[in-house]
């Protein structure tokens, strides 16, 4: 799904080249080499994210290059990081790790429906993956994103698009109840370093909700989900 | 459209370049809820025309026994019979949430499909299946995500009953993890669907003694996709 074009043409060419050695009777003279273009100094990407939900808010987009590591991993215990991002909505901890050298948070939270564009630039393409995180503020510790996607392939012009699908930090129980979630739905607490729940990033079960049998969440129907939560293009444009 | 036409043509190249079909091939299953255990895995590697189930239609025995009570025998049993390559229970008992198990297997030749199923505990009659994936034969590491089905052979009443893992008797025979409610009254006693279908979910409920399900509306839902394989091709 998430394989780029260049690498389907190089592939192309490989078999190309293979089946091509049996028209040797005339000789050509070798081109004169092109000059090799210069490189540029700075490679640009466009990631454009479209809030899919009905009534989740997304917290600012968070998008970072890095050339290791994984935000999260299913599995594994949530870093202090992620829970905060999962609990809170605040991206600072993530795009500040230290595997991080490019990134970018949007300005506000990106309502149902609405979409938004990040711009990260690097000076370097080697070994680049870009990663995208974001809490749907109506739960106790959701999220959805992008994780290390490889986009050191891609040339100027190069599209990717994919969907993101949801997670649950495993760090908060998904109680719903008034004053445990940050969204408009409740208003309550963001982040708390105690951890209740599984303590293994999973995917997210999603909300129940008050309509839907749980008598004491403050959310309704409104505020369910279903995969998938985002539509993302990542476009390199420099 | 251009570049999916290419990756076509290319994948035909490939695959005209690698005759033989013999393979070894590692296989990872991560469970990827946050409340669900899967019962023992069946994997099978098989020729393309075997099925150990088919969206749509109605279950085998061997199917309705792994499906309602987790149980592998008869599917393995199956297996032997078509020669497949086969590799059981890697997880060595139950996948808990957010966990992975892993195999090995050595495909033969004429077995280029690869099948998988599990029961999801706790449901009456759901499982995580893949239904003949082609094996590439081109060495890499490839991703497929499952989805839950219901095999269509049991009311989803939601109940934990001892001893209903036996084909035909309703309930739930166990509720790993969180201890389930209990006596709930049944979220209903009609199967409307005896083909295997997407499962709709659990439903649940929030009380822990009455109501109309023994689980829990906050700990036993699920969003698909429910499972993540990943598979070397060596």
């Amino acid at each position: 799904m998430n394989k780029f074009t260049p690498i389907i043409s190089l592939a192309c060419l490989l078999l190309a080249a293979c089946g091509s050695d049996n028209n040797t009777t005339s000789v050509t003279p070798p081109a004169p080499a092109p000059e090799p273009a210069p490189e540029p100094t700075q490679y640009e990407f466009k990631v454009t994210a479209i809030n899919l939900t009905h009534g989740q808010p997304l917290s600012p987009l968070g998008a970072a290059l890095h050339t290791s590591g994984q935000f999260w991993t299913i599995g594994e215990m949530a870093s202090a990081e992620l829970e905060s991002l999962a609990e809170g909505g605040d991206n600072s901890g993530l795009l500040g790790l230290s595997v991080v050298n490019s990134s970018v948070s949007g300005a506000a939270p990106l309502g149902p429906g609405k979409t938004a564009e990040l711009m990260l630039t690097t000076t370097s393409l080697t070994d680049q993956k870009l990663s995208l995180v974001t809490m749907m503020v109506n739960t106790n510790d959701g999220f959805t994103g992008l994780n290390s996607i490889d986009v050191s392939q891609m040339a100027v012009g190069d599209y990717a698009k994919m969907t993101t699908r949801a997670y649950d930090s495993g760090t908060e129980a998904n109680s719903e109840q008034s004053g445990s979630m940050p969204g408009p739905a409740d208003g309550g607490e963001g982040f708390n370093a105690e951890r209740d729940d599984i303590d293994k990033v999973a995917m997210h079960p999603g909300v129940v909700g008050n309509d839907d049998g749980l008598s004491s969440s403050v959310l309704t129907s409104a505020h369910k989900f279903d995969n998938p939560l985002m539509a993302v293009t990542i476009t390199r444009v420099k | 459209m251009k570049a999916k036409l290419l990756s076509l043509v290319c994948t035909s190249s490939l695959l005209a370049m690698s005759a033989a079909q013999a393979a070894a091939v590692d296989v990872k299953i991560t469970n990827l809820t946050q409340g669900i255990y899967f019962t023992p895995i069946l994997i099978g590697a098989h020729t393309s025309d075997a099925h150990l189930f088919q969206t749509g239609q109605a279950a085998s025995e061997g199917l309705q026994a792994m499906a309602e009570g987790g149980s592998i025998e008869a599917l393995s049993t199956t297996l032997d019979s078509i020669n497949a390559d086969k590799l059981a229970n890697p997880a060595g008992g139950l996948l808990a949430p957010a966990s992975s198990a892993m195999g090995s297997l050595t495909t033969a030749e004429n077995n280029t499909t690869l099948s998988i199923v599990a029961m999801m505990l706790p449901t009456n009659d759901g499982f995580i299946g893949l239904d003949g994936w082609k094996i590439p034969t081109e060495a890499g590491t490839y991703h497929i995500y499952l989805n839950a089905y219901d095999a269509g052979t049991e009311a989803n009443n939601e109940l934990v009953v001892e001893g209903s893992g036996a084909p035909g008797t309703p309930g739930i025979p166990a509720s790993p993890g969180v201890a389930p409610g209990t006596q709930g009254a049944g979220v209903t006693d009609v199967e409307g669907n005896s083909m295997i279908h997407i499962h709709r979910g659990n439903v649940g409920d929030d009380e822990a003694v009455g109501g109309k399900s023994d689980l829990h509306n906050t700990v036993h839902r699920w969003l698909n996709p429910v499972a993540k394989v990943t598979v070397t091709v060596k």
